[in-house]
């Protein structure tokens, strides 16, 4: 009886890969433990193998094939002596979903534009910043010869070299005070964290030497860094590694906070972090590094930092998001529009300063208010912008504001209930029908 | 003991002999006479000040210590970094920071070195290259050796002093930059000012670690143990040590055997140590007392000596006069330096 080989998932956010390569060739006995194919994911090169003896038979899946969705099978293992016959299922059969489009391009910001990855998008513009400004240089684990625990630097090391990307041991408390010490002395250190969780270990020096030497030495010494890593639930890695700290550092003047969802807003955003004489947050989504958008290709693209964009356009309700939720918050407006509601999805970009204007001047126009955001309710960036909203435009709205968020509780593991514990289409779609 | 009898010898724990060719010459004794005078006088009027209620917060006072910043900052030259914790006022003039900007910032005035935004414990000058002046225990070490690392990224043979007390030796963050700046052969000089107590804790309850010159030694930093109390002694030992790290041999670690006659801070009453033990230090061991011998032995006068006194308390006098007649900070000042504009 032949075992269907499948294709693996090898890593939390893996949806699907490249068949890079065979090893073994189809006729040919393989082990137990035998390396069998290469497959790339997202973020690595992976060697797949065998998981018991036999013979392998037929490849399904040629070597070379993109987006070979998980669980694809990709070829069939025959006991010793046992022949294949019977027609092999087709390649590829289920095809990998496609990453979710921007729903809404922005009319004014024309020019070419061209599809990539935000994770593309992050590389492209700590290179672009580095090769303008040789004060940057990006540190962190494994940003260097591993090419990025998340792949966001590769080829960085190979174009600028050792001294601008810089391997650190698992010392963030250490490295982090380091590249502050580094940055009041004016250089512009990139500190990526593999995420944003084991920043915790360096909030203190973030906070209280990052964010307030400014401040402390009456405008002597500035703190021009960037400190950029994952945010928020990746998945199924459970509560130590799922928070969103959007609302702990947006808490802290003296810091800039910018959340990027599309490849447009990574590039920009952190391109004008790089170039920021102030330190600053950027809130990634490790979900997102892998996804697609359009993507401006001229060089100078820059955004601005305290900005928002308005993704949709609508007249019925504001549908305030930032992140991975603006996926949520246009996929609920699509639903809504369906049901003949009109929704307006701001994506904020940037969660310090916040683009107070934007959001008022659409409440005014829609008279209701939903935030959506992945972390919990209590004092985050949703209650924030419901209360910038009562102050402004209280007048205004024919509803209390309403949040959507990550349920109040440590990220839970299985996924039944992480899928529960976070905001879905239908949340913010039920949110609204409540108050039009 | 162990089973055999053996204790490890208080000789193996004792710092290898420094040569001594790096003596201050009388005018540099001079200049450090002056400036540890300079620096007690003005913690006396910190302290009296503070009395008064005119400083506010926590005041943390060098007295005693002196001799530490004195004979580093003769060890280092223009362009070198310096970096310390909240015990910083002697760091900072010894730097070379104004005593009025500096009294005027523990008063909280506009005419302080941070313009009255960072107090006692978070003075900065730029133009002097002292960088604080840090309030969190044992971060100023991670920040010094970004200092260092500045140096390196830059290519030029400047070298960053980072001070830190012996209750700050036991941070994680001090062992990570440890392993850091080994690491990356950064030119940064430890200094461990070990004054006995990390507030009323004394060093013996704190660190199981016997011989605080040597915490540098698993990542290959050598290290030096000084009478801290002896402006010589640590001259030589942080030539030495600057003079490795400028050579780009990487970082270099000094325990200076110090001690502070204060409390902690101005709010501490001392009940942790006996009266005896900080008079008998003062009579027998107090760090200015040794260089005017030496200055004495030198043939200097007690007339040129008290010229350096006089010096000293008129120059701490005009600093407490500008500071009290120095304005507090406009009120449009709160909003200031939070953000440069982008």
């Amino acid at each position: 009886m032949a075992t269907e080989i499948l294709m693996p998932a090898l890593s939390p956010t893996m949806t699907e890969g490249k068949l890079a390569r065979w090893v073994k060739k189809e006729g040919e006995s393989v082990a137990s433990g035998d390396v069998i194919a290469e497959i790339e994911t997202d973020k690595a090169t992976m060697e797949v193998e065998a998981i018991e003896d036999g013979l392998l038979g037929r490849i399904l899946v040629p070597e070379g094939t993109e987006n070979v969705a998980v669980n694809t099978p990709i070829a069939l293992l025959a006991a010793e002596g046992e022949e294949l016959t019977g027609a092999a299922p087709a390649a590829g059969s289920s095809p990998a979903p496609e990453a979710k489009p921007a729903v809404a391009s922005e009319p004014a910001l024309s020019g070419e534009r061209q599809e990539i990855t935000v994770r593309e998008a992050l590389r492209d513009a700590i290179a672009l910043e580095m090769r303008r400004d040789p004060d940057v240089f990006l540190l962190g684990e494994e940003v260097g010869q591993y090419q990025g625990a998340y792949k966001i630097s590769q080829g960085l090391l190979d174009e600028f070299g050792e001294k601008r990307v810089m391997d650190m041991p698992i010392t963030e408390h250490g490295f982090t005070g380091m590249a502050v010490g580094a940055a009041l002395t004016g250089l512009k250190p990139i500190v990526e964290f593999m995420t944003m969780n084991f920043a915790m270990q360096a909030i203190d020096q973030i906070i209280n030497s990052a964010a307030k030497t400014l401040y402390m030495s009456g405008g002597q010494l500035g703190c021009p860094i960037v400190f950029r890593a994952p945010n928020g639930a990746a998945a199924r890695v459970a509560a130590q590694h799922s928070q969103c700290y959007a609302s702990w550092y947006a808490h802290v003047p003296g810091l800039k906070v910018v959340a990027p969802w599309s490849a447009e807003d990574a590039k920009g955003l952190l391109r004008a972090a790089i170039r920021d004489p102030n330190p600053v947050i950027v809130l990634e989504n490790e979900i997102l590094y892998g996804h697609k958008f359009p993507c401006p290709t001229d060089e100078a693209f820059i955004l601005p930092i305290g900005k928002a964009k308005i993704e949709r356009a609508g007249k019925d309700v504001t549908i305030v998001a930032f992140s991975i939720m603006v996926g949520v918050a246009l996929e609920a407006a699509e639903k809504l529009a369906e049901q003949g509601i009109d929704a307006e999805v701001i994506n904020l970009r940037s969660l310090r300063p916040l683009d107070t204007d934007t959001i008022v001047e659409s409440v005014r126009k829609t008279s209701r208010l939903v935030t959506v955001e992945e972390g919990w309710p209590y004092a985050g960036i949703g209650a924030e912008v419901a209360m910038q909203v009562i102050e402004h435009a209280f007048d205004w709205l024919d509803a209390p504001p309403v949040r959507v968020t990550g349920l109040d509780v440590p990220m839970p593991f299985a996924a039944n209930l992480e899928k529960l514990a976070l905001p879905q289409p239908d949340w913010v779609v039920d949110a609204v029908r409540k108050l039009v | 003991m162990d089973a055999q009898g053996t204790t490890r010898p208080d000789a193996e724990n004792a710092a290898p002999a420094l040569r001594n060719d790096a003596a201050l010459s009388t005018e540099a004794l001079i200049r450090a006479y002056h400036d540890m005078v300079l620096i007690r006088r003005f913690e006396e009027k910190a302290g009296q000040l503070y009395g008064m209620g005119l400083i506010g917060g926590f005041c943390h006072l060098y007295i005693g210590q002196e001799a530490v910043v004195v004979g580093v900052q003769a060890a280092l030259k223009e362009g070198d970094e310096i970096i310390t914790s909240y015990r910083d006022h002697g760091h900072m003039l010894a730097a070379g920071m104004s005593a009025r900007g500096v009294m005027a910032e523990l008063l909280g005035r506009a005419t302080g070195h941070s313009r009255g935004k960072g107090g006692s414990m978070h003075m900065f000058s730029r133009e002097k290259n002292f960088f604080g002046g840090h309030g969190i225990v044992g971060a100023q070490v991670s920040l010094g050796i970004g200092l260092a690392l500045a140096n390196q990224y830059r290519g030029n043979d400047n070298v960053a002093a980072v001070y830190f007390g012996e209750g700050a030796s036991n941070q994680g963050q001090v062992f990570e930059s440890f392993n850091l700046a080994a690491l990356h052969r950064l030119p940064a000089v430890f200094i461990i000012e070990n004054n006995r107590y990390g507030m009323g804790t004394s060093v013996e309850r704190a660190s199981a670690s016997r011989a605080l010159w040597r915490n540098g030694e698993p990542w290959g930093i050598p290290g030096l143990q000084v009478d801290g109390m002896d402006v010589n002694a640590v001259h030589a030992a942080a030539t030495q040590a600057v003079a490795h790290c400028r050579a780009g041999k990487g970082p270099y670690l000094i325990e200076m055997l110090t001690y502070r006659y204060r409390g902690h801070s101005m709010s501490d009453p001392a009940k942790y140590r006996k009266r005896e033990e900080v008079d008998e230090m003062r009579r027998k061991h107090d760090p200015i007392e040794h260089v005017r011998v030496l200055l004495l032995e030198a043939g200097l006068g007690e007339a040129e000596l008290k010229a350096l006194d006089d010096e000293a308390k008129a120059v701490v006098a005009d600093a407490a006069d500008f500071a009290q007649s120095s304005p507090e900070p406009d009120e449009s000042e709160l909003y200031t330096d939070i953000l440069i504009e982008a």
